[in-house]
This record gives C-alpha cells, structure tokens and sequence, in this order.
C-alpha cells in the first residue's frame, strides 16, 4: 500500500504523518488526528458539514485529499475555542441560539469566521450569501445569522486579536 | 466514502507534470480544484491509476488582461479569485455576473474554471459563458507546443473534452471586445449549489448603439451547453429595441431542448429562456453602450 508523508499544520501544531493517497481530509482530521469536532455529513459536497479551514479559507474536508495539504494549514473547530476560552462566534451561537442538533455547527462557525476575517462589518445579507452552501435542517438559519451579527459587533466593540485557541494552548 | 487506491504525484513543475503523464498515458489525471473529480472519484465512476495534482506548480493562478485586450485565466485561479476581480466587474461583466453563481462558497475557493470546463459537465454554467464571449482553451503538450481550441470545439460531449493524450489545459482565453462589452448571466436555481434549471449568458459588444458582436448560450436546457446562433446574427449589426430584442429572446427559447423534469416541465424552461435573454438584453449598461 503506497503511503506518503505529509506535514501539514493542525490548529498551529504541525503534524508529520503518513497518509494513503486516497484518504479524505475529513477522514485524515477524524481518523487519524482524532480530530471528531469535524463531521461528515452529505459525503457528496453537497451539504457543507465537513467544512474546515484551509490556509484561513473554508473548504469541505470531504472534497480533498489530505496529501493535497501537504504544507499547509488546517483549523478546525477543535482550533477554534476552548470550552473556557470560547471564541467569540462560539460565544454567538450560545448567546443567540445558534443551533439545535449541532451537526452542522463545527461546519457553520468555521464559515462564519471565514465572512468575518474578510468583512467584519457584514449585513445580514452578506452573512446568508457567505453561509449559502452550510446546510442547517433544524434552525431555518434566522439565529445564526443572529449569531453572526452578535459576534460580529463583539469582534469590532472589544476590538481584540482573536488568537485561535489551539495556537496559544498547544 | 473511500475512493480506489491511486498513485499520486505533486509535481511542481509542468515539465515534471508532463512526464508523469507520458508514464502513465490514459490513466494519469490532472487534478486541480478537485470540486467535481474528487466527488466522482468518491462515487467510483472515475478511478484513473495515477493523480497529477498541480496545485504546487507556481505560475498558474493568475487572470490578467494582455496588452491586445484579451484576458487569460490561469489553470489554478479559482472561483472565488473571479469573484471579487476588479479586472472582470470593469470589462468582463458576463464573467462577473457568473462567479458568484457557481456552486457555493466552500467549492468556489477551491474550484477552478479551467478544470469546470475540462470536466465538460453538460449542466455546467462557465461553458455556456465562454459560448458567449467565444472564449478558448490553451492545450500545451510535452514539447511546449500550445493549441488554441474554441470552448465550442472544446467541450465535444458530456464530460468529454477534445484535449489529447499527454496535453494539459494550461489557461482559458476570452479575446478582446469589439467595442464596450456588457452582459450578464442569469440563473434560476432551486437552491445555491443546485444545477440550474435555467441559465442564460448573454455578452454584447457595441460601439455608438451599434452591436459589433453577441453572443448568447444557455445552461440546463439540452444534452449540452448551447450557443444561440440564430439569435446571435439576429442581433449583429443593429441597434437594441423592443423588436431586436423580443426576436432575439424568441429564437433562443427556439433553440433550447428542454425536458421536463424535477426542475420543471419543458415549456415553463423556454419561458424562462424567453424571459432570461429579454430581460439580459434590455439592461441599463446595455442601453447605454
């Protein structure tokens, strides 16, 4: 079986793994880091569930292999807070109940903070345009784009740097 | 779901794409955003031995205007790079008009349109836009020779494309507007990321009201992406008003195949043809041009 070395950023810790051509980014994160915040949802680059961070660009973990990130960055939701050190987003979805079944969640807040590293500012239009391929069956999206808003005023009245958690922790 | 076991290479040069190529003839497949290969490959209905990833082969994702007026776009520039281009808002409306349309915003960072051209999805919306503007695509083979070939050439079936064993797409090409260039690309979708159930790409170029060139296509409507020819030449040479314009939009709904399906039934697709090419012709911009 043909296996390659990667070396590739995990939430600011680099990793150096050897990973079969054909393994998914999801199942690299879930399976072999152990990485479970990331799930899998559609499997067919439909729903967005899988979404994480690629170099600070949301892309579905389901639709790359993980060689391809082969130097590289990836930050997942693991990366994102830590349960007493929430990131603001997360902080949002608590405060304006963002969610229902959390599937999609780890998926959404990744989005999310995607729209508000390019724009910090966005109106609720923007938020849905940006969220429009991260699917959600239980909420009908209004209060995550509430949760969105909160964060997004959070970010700009606190005015702070939002390190990731993972990067100052691990 | 697991795909089949392949061999994968990251070449970072093309010379050093070319030779895998050479190595492994049919069975070596350039991989570039991978938002429509890696999906099939999935599904197992492609299961090529090799992968050529060129993702780490520097100078490929670009898009520039030449000094001749005529843009290129790059085998890696994504759709996201087209998407909040100042270069395509200023003088390729059609183009910009599209990139937001295209699947949804994960796939766009990741996808190209090269690479949705040569996937020649027969639902595809970059093709019916490179229709219209009478885009190409440029071929290099191993020796550096580069073939120009006309997306209408180009994309010879569903999910067929004309390139040649051991080619690689390199770039797209839109050539040089005769005139000022408006347009747009009208979609109807049932939701973002859906295939469209209709969708229209309409590009003018005129000068003193006078249109030099036009170039209308459609998405979703047949077994392919289809240039309305008809329309076209009913629009070369005059000026738009409510007649040129209703006639235009009547013989490119005459053009459309649709069929009836999930999306909608036949006749309801050609009257959103009907209404797509009339409301893209009677624009402000192209009013004004």
């Amino acid at each position: 079986m043909e296996e390659r070395r990667i070396n590739v950023v995990v939430n600011g810790e680099p990793k150096s793994v050897d990973v079969e051509p054909r393994i998914l980014l999801a199942h690299f994160l879930r399976e072999i880091l152990g990485l479970t915040g990331t799930h899998i949802g559609c499997d067919t680059t439909n729903c967005g569930v899988c979404t994480v961070l690629v170099d600070g660009l949301p892309m579905k973990s389901c639709t790359m292999f993980a060689v391809m990130c082969d130097g590289h960055e990836v930050t997942t939701v693991e990366g994102l807070g830590l349960p007493s050190e929430m990131h603001p987003i997360q902080q949002g979805f608590r405060e304006e109940h963002g969610l229902q079944c959390g599937y999609c969640t780890p998926g959404m807040m990744l989005a999310c903070k995607a729209i508000l590293d390019e724009n910090p500012n966005p109106t609720e239009e923007e938020i849905r345009w940006g969220l429009a391929g991260n699917l959600c069956r239980c909420t009908g999206y209004q209060n995550i784009v509430k949760a969105v808003l909160w964060a997004a005023e959070k970010m700009r009245t606190e005015g702070g740097v939002y390190t990731l958690a993972a990067r100052s922790r691990r | 779901m697991y795909p089949s076991r392949f061999h994968y290479e990251a070449p970072r040069t093309l010379d050093e794409a070319f030779e895998v190529l050479r190595a492994y003839g049919d069975e070596g497949k350039i991989l570039a955003g991978g938002q429509s290969l890696i999906p099939l490959i999935k599904l197992r209905f492609a299961a090529p031995a090799c992968i050529v990833d060129i993702n780490n082969i520097p100078g490929l994702d670009y898009h520039e205007e030449d000094s001749d007026g005529s843009l290129n776009i790059g085998a890696l520039c994504r759709h996201r790079n087209l998407e909040r281009s100042a270069l395509l808002r200023s003088k390729f409306p059609v183009m910009f008009a599209t990139a937001p349309l295209i699947a949804d915003p994960m796939v766009r960072n990741r996808g190209t349109l090269v690479g949705s051209i040569c996937h020649a999805d027969p639902q595809g919306d970059w093709a019916s836009v490179m229709l219209a503007l009478g885009g190409e695509i440029i071929a290099r083979n191993a020796d550096g020779r580069e073939r120009a070939i006309p997306v209408s050439q180009f994309v010879v079936g569903p999910f067929q494309n004309a390139l040649e064993q051991g080619e690689i797409a390199v770039r797209a090409r839109v050539p040089a507007a005769r005139g000022t260039r408006t347009g747009t690309y009208l979609k109807l979708e049932r939701r973002v990321g859906d295939f469209a159930t209709v969708g229209v790409a309409i590009n003018l170029e005129m000068s003193g009201g006078t249109i030099n060139r036009a170039g209308i296509a459609l998405t979703g409507v047949g077994s392919n992406n289809i240039q309305c020819t008809a329309a076209e030449q009913a629009l070369a040479g005059k000026s738009l008003n409510a007649s040129t314009i209703d006639q235009a939009a009547r013989l490119a709904a005459e053009a459309s195949q649709p069929k009836t399906d999930v999306r909608g039934s036949a006749e309801y697709k050609r009257h959103i043809v009907y209404t797509f090419v009339q409301r893209g012709l009677s624009s402000p911009e192209a009013r004004a041009a």
